[in-house]
């Protein structure tokens, strides 16, 4: 692979040194699982969280004889990954043999693919922002290709004092390695490539992007140069399992680089793993120590290829990605690009707001979404899979504001209540005599009321008509809030004679 | 009683229908001429007698009961490289020690379902690396035939020397073997039986351990071409376990027997004349196309230009692939496994004491060959050789040649144990000269007996048939065995 520079050099990413400034260079290789029944080539459960060796076929465990026979969903699933990253969809690939030795890799070899890929270059755009003014930085970062490859099984060194075992279920399990180039120039865009990829292939239904349960894990290389001047040696941080630690590795490793170069070192180009507990990478193994891998096609696997036919009914099926889906929000419900985004970040939330919005005001649909919903969950902890508030029972609280059955304010109150206690709004609302009075004789009293005893500040208002929200709260106040808002705005302006 | 192993599988299959035999009686004369044969020939490494006679009682119910398959009641040895279910399934190699599968080949289900009994396990050499059978593990396989007037122990040929061996001394009434460069074709010509490595994909490979998985298929020996082609009919078949796998409808071979062959194009390759060629194979070959002329075959001229390079080719890519397959025999999870100071060391030491010499020498080169640096040099440009050596196949074939004839080995069969040979890995490797093409080319080829040598004892000549084309093979060298007669080794045994 030709490394291309793409990128120019940004002040405002660029770090800056004992001796000046330095720019920091990474790519990654997403090793991502593809979400599918059974393995790559052999018919075992892919079912996490199994008794060790419960899914292992005879070809899993590479007993004599055994021959791989590929999954057509999962190269199904690669397709639709490629889809989803514009990219070039090879419709003739070829599975190569990755020749190493290890216990979890019972065949001696990985069945990868080498020189023809499945998927080809494609790109995915990253959002940064939004700055003190609001804006948002669109980046795109090109995809070097995907390929479709087996994971190994698992050793498991803390069951016996002097032998190990080794745990097979994962062992032929299918992932997709997603390479990208190296565009990023920041800890924070790689981050956010990250966040946007997992996001992809959640909203593909292609990985569950679960990084805990190591269903996506990343390789990441950085290197750093001054502005202007060519690549620099790279290291390759190993297997980091979150976008968190993405971040920490790299601006550890970058400084760690700085620091070799400014002390007139040079960099090694190694493989480094990142210790979360404290914070930096060390070493793993020296170039000098790569493997040879003695790569060459399968011999027991025909090239795979498909038709024009086979993509087209994929695209077809595709669903709507993130980037799409945040246009659309601003374009036909006019969100800001602002809401948008943090309702696209997630395909759960993405889909929890459109249930919301259906029939609705988009716009108050999103406020309650992200302000009330997210920031609920937020405090709470919970992901939105969790939340106790449904889009119908918001929706329902929605409608209830809408059709002036209850207040804003109200509304806060019930949202709660949902939240706490579940029920139907409505319901809620009836049984416990929470809707807002509309009835304007019960209002005019209660304005008339409070314009008696409160002679200065009718001499206030009538000065500076502005004040009039004054009588507004305490009408609503002596209601309990239940007075619908308008209601007694309206009643308000009359009584004191001001011109709406 | 006559000897019930001296029939054939079609005369055994029309007693056994007509109730003259039964499928026990006729397991059991195969069961004792192994037990008195076996010590001498080492043909068999596990025989299986009781689940022979069991399969058989089996095999009678069924004929009883107006179920027979097509393959009812006939005894059969399988060569090691076979997976069989719960049965020594050890590819004639150490580092397999004491293993059985759970699970049986498509192959030898293919003949269970059609009802064959299994006698036993054969000998071969080592994951089937070797053209004299010395290789493997349990000892090389001695010929039933000797040089008229010597009792100098000959090879049976290789890799599925137990295979051929069983079938010339009656210890079986025929034989499964495989073939990655000739390893069907050559001991059958050793030993005066009918082999045949069918077209690539034709058999599948499923369960059979994997020694070059581009070039290894599954064939069958038998006594005559008959056989051969019955035995064939119930091997085949597509496998949705094995991709590399044909999905083409199987034909009945037996029905091309005694076909004619008017007006059938044999081409002649001029590459196979070789410099230093014995006189006896140059007489033997020019025989075999009187005999087709005779029958009304065209003789043609051809050319296969890039023969020549097709040996050195076929060393690089069997053994690269071989490197790789054989990788998992670790001692991690089955067979022999050398406890070691750490991971490393019970690797290098289960290796090191579990493979022989020459499957080391070819997991060497294999090795060597896949490495960083030579990679190109050796296998990118191997594999474009085989490519044009597949070509001039094609171009033959275009041009109307419905099968080629030539010597299927360049001697007869060589005494065990060899001075020159075993000093020179390659003079051995010559053995399969003629073969190592078809393999290479994916096509089907037979070795068919035509004659014996000054010394008596047998040689070979070989067709090549176009892809999927063994019809045309089974017809054809029926003409020559018709021409030719059977040959037999006398019994010393």
């Amino acid at each position: 692979m030709t490394l291309v520079d793409v990128r120019t050099p940004d002040p405002k990413r660029l770090i800056p040194g004992a001796t000046g400034d330095w720019e920091v260079i990474i790519g990654m290789e997403v090793h991502a699982q593809v979400l599918s029944s059974s393995k790559l080539f052999s018919g075992a459960s892919t079912e996490f969280g199994k008794a060790p060796n419960a899914n292992v076929s005879l070809v899993d465990a590479a007993m004599p004889g055994m021959l791989p026979v590929i999954n057509e969903e999962c190269v199904k699933q690669a397709v639709r990954t490629g889809l989803g990253l514009k990219a070039e969809i090879n419709h003739r690939s070829i599975f190569d043999r990755k020749n190493y030795f290890y216990p979890d890799l019972p065949q001696g070899y990985q069945i990868s693919q080498f020189k023809d890929p499945i998927v080809g270059e494609g790109k995915i755009v990253i959002s940064l922002g939004p700055d003190r003014q609001g804006h948002f930085e669109d980046i795109e970062i090109g995809i070097e290709r995907l390929h479709l490859e087996q994971d190994a099984g698992k050793s498991m060194h803390d069951q016996h004092p002097t032998m190990s075992y080794v745990d097979l279920n994962r062992s032929g399990v299918a992932l997709m390695e997603i390479v990208s180039k190296p565009d990023m120039r920041s800890s924070d865009e790689a981050k956010a490539y990250m966040t946007k990829l997992r996001s992809i292939v959640r909203y593909l239904g292609t990985c569950d992007g679960n990084m805990d349960e190591g269903s996506m894990r990343a390789d990441v290389n950085v290197s750093v140069r001054r502005p202007g001047e060519p690549f620099g040696t790279r290291c390759e941080i190993k297997n980091v399992n979150s976008i968190r630690f993405i971040g920490q590795a790299i601006e550890y490793e970058a400084r760690r680089q700085i620091g070799i170069l400014e002390d007139g070192g040079v960099i090694d180009q190694e493989t480094r793993l990142f210790d979360p507990g404290k914070g930096e990478t060390r070493s793993m193994r020296s170039k000098e120590d790569a493997h040879d891998y003695r790569y060459f096609p399968d011999p027991d696997l025909l090239p795979l290829e498909f038709d024009n036919e086979f993509v087209g009914r994929l695209l077809a099926d595709l669903p709507e990605l993130p980037d799409d889906k945040k246009t659309r929000f601003v374009k036909d419900l006019g969100l800001s690009v602002y809401d948008a985004s943090v309702l696209v970040s997630e395909k759960a939330i993405a889909d929890y707001y459109e249930v919301v919005a259906a029939g609705r005001d988009g716009k108050i649909a999103a406020n309650w979404v992200i302000n009330d919903l997210l920031g609920a969950l937020n405090k709470d902890g919970k992901a939105i899979e969790e939340t106790p508030v449904s889009p119908a029972q918001l929706g329902g609280i929605i409608d209830l504001i809408k059709d002036g059955t209850i207040s804003g304010k109200i509304a806060k109150d019930l949202f709660e209540i949902v939240w706490n206690e579940g029920g139907d709004p409505a319901a809620i609302v009836e049984a416990r005599g929470m809707k807002q009075v509309t009835d304007t004789g019960a209002i005019e009293k209660a304005v008339d009321e409070i314009i008696a005893a409160n002679p200065e500040q009718v001499e206030k208002v009538k000065a500076k008509p502005a004040l009039a929200g004054w009588f507004v709260g305490q009408v609503m106040k002596a209601t309990g809030g239940k007075a619908n808002p308008q209601a007694v705005q309206t009643l308000v302006k009359t009584k004191l004679g001001i011109d709406e | 009683m006559t000897d019930l192993t001296r029939l054939t599988i079609a005369e055994a299959r029309e007693k056994l229908a007509a109730r003259e035999i039964t499928a026990v009686e006729l397991t059991d004369a195969y069961l004792a001429a192994i037990d008195s044969a076996n010590a001498s020939l080492n043909a068999y490494v596990a025989p299986t007698p009781e689940k022979a006679r069991e399969m058989a009682k089996a095999s009678d119910a069924r004929i009883a009961a107006g179920k027979a398959g097509a393959l009812e009641g006939i005894p059969l040895g399988i060569k090691d490289l076979f997976a069989t279910e719960g049965v020594h399934t050890q590819a004639c190699s150490h580092i397999l020690d004491g293993f059985e599968p759970r699970y049986e080949s498509t192959v030898t289900q293919n003949l269970w379902n059609d009802g064959a009994v299994m006698l036993g396990k054969l000998n071969m050499d080592e994951f089937a690396m070797g053209s004299s059978n010395e290789t493997s593990y349990y000892g090389p396989v001695r010929n039933p035939w000797r040089a008229a007037g010597s009792d100098a122990d000959l090879v049976a040929g290789g890799s599925s020397g137990g295979s051929a061996a069983a079938v010339a001394a009656f210890l079986c009434a025929g034989a499964t073997a495989t073939d990655t460069g000739g390893s069907i074709r050559q001991p059958a010509a050793y030993t005066g039986t009918v082999g045949i490595k069918p077209t690539y994909g034709r058999c599948s490979r499923w369960g059979i351990v994997a020694y070059a998985s581009s070039l290894d298929q599954a064939g069958p020996i038998a006594r005559d071409v008959r056989d051969a082609a019955i035995l064939l009919k119930s091997m085949a078949s597509v496998d949705e376990k094995d991709t590399t796998s044909v999905d083409l409808p199987v034909p009945d071979y037996e029905a091309a027997i005694g076909q004619s062959i008017r007006g059938m194009k044999i081409g002649i390759p001029k590459e196979y004349r070789l410099d230093g060629m014995p006189e006896e194979i140059e007489a033997l070959w020019r025989q075999g196309i009187a005999w087709l002329k005779e029958a009304g075959a065209e003789i043609v001229d051809i050319s296969l230009p890039h023969t020549t390079y097709a040996l050195p080719t076929y060393y690089i890519i069997s053994p690269a692939e071989a490197s790789s397959n054989l990788a998992r025999y670790d001692g991690v999870r089955y067979g022999l496994r050398v406890d070691g100071d750490d991971i490393v060391d019970m690797y290098e030491k289960t290796r090191a004491a579990g493979f022989g010499m020459e499957v080391k020498r070819r997991i060497l080169i294999g090795t060597y060959v896949l490495s960083a640096g030579y990679y190109d040099a050796y296998y990118v440009r191997a594999q474009k050789v085989r490519t044009l050596i597949k070509r001039d196949f094609d171009l033959a074939f275009a041009a109307g040649v419905d099968a080629i004839l030539t010597p299927a080995t360049p001697s007869s069969a060589f005494a065990i144990a060899d001075e020159a040979l075993a000093a020179d890995p390659v003079k051995m490797y010559l053995n399969d000269i003629f073969t190592v093409t078809v393999n290479m080319a994916g096509l089907p080829g037979i070795s068919v007996p035509a004659g014996l040598d000054g010394k008596g004892l047998p040689l070979g000549l070989q067709l090549i048939g176009r892809p999927f084309g063994e019809e045309t093979l089974f017809r054809t060298a029926h003409v020559i065995e018709q021409a030719a007669g059977r040959f037999s080794p006398a019994k010393w045994w």
